[in-house]
């Protein structure tokens, strides 16, 4: 099917690439229904780009690449909502605020999107509010990790 | 919304597994003890709100940002 993005123009994508976020995203709660959209191999971001509506994409990140030490359990209502069963099937990634210079622009490890990948579903979890997990965390370490 | 009048101390129960109690009241602040399963998750409300926004202000990245990228 062909879905009209905020990033890339028309795409065509397949009805089995759609991913569910049965509650949506905090704040944004109507839409329910996304695709992963790859940019550029060379960088740890993604596009999550809403089926219904072109407005609503986020770019994403492989948070990882950012910040090495990142970790957090899900909890056991997180596992049992996205229907976790081993780690290898779940993504994480943090939506990214693009401002003028990747330098600039931060990514919020407090609320991370887990995906479950074989099962197609994913949501924005809300983790307990801590220093290690700010909301705006900036991107400059990019540069040294990613080139 | 149920409205309920507490005393220091006194606790309210919401199901039979989490209870709130009023554990200090002092002027404007209230210090509230909850007891609650594992995996009912509890925040401040001002968390989600500011995620709301932050995902609302992710939104507002311009298309073009995808051209600033590959200029890098």
């Amino acid at each position: 099917m062909k879905i009209a993005t905020k990033f890339l123009g028309e795409i065509e994508i397949k009805e089995q690439d759609i991913l569910t976020f049965e509650q949506g995203l905090l704040g944004l709660e109507d839409y329910k229904k996304f695709v992963l959209l790859p940019i550029d191999a060379n960088l740890p971001l993604v596009l999550l780009q809403s089926v219904d509506q072109m407005e609503i994409g986020f770019v994403i990140a492989y948070p990882f690449a950012f910040k090495k030490d990142y970790s957090f359990d899900i909890s056991e209502e997180d596992r049992e909502q996205l229907r976790i069963e081993k780690e290898e099937e779940v993504l994480t990634y943090t939506i990214v605020t693009m401002k003028e210079t990747l330098q600039d622009s931060t990514i919020n490890l407090l609320a991370p999107i887990i995906i479950n990948m074989d099962k197609k579903l994913g949501k924005q979890i809300v983790l307990q509010d801590n220093k290690s997990f700010p909301l705006r965390y900036p991107m400059q370490s990019l540069e040294g990790s990613a080139k | 919304m149920l409205v309920l009048s507490r005393k220091k101390d006194e606790s309210i129960m919401i199901g039979d597994q989490i209870e709130i109690k009023i554990l200090a009241v002092d002027g404007e602040q209230i210090k509230i003890g909850i007891v609650a399963p594992k995996t009912v998750k509890v925040h401040r409300y001002e968390v989600f709100e500011a995620i709301q926004a932050q995902n609302k202000e992710a939104l507002s990245a311009s298309s073009s940002f995808l051209e600033q990228l590959k200029k890098k």
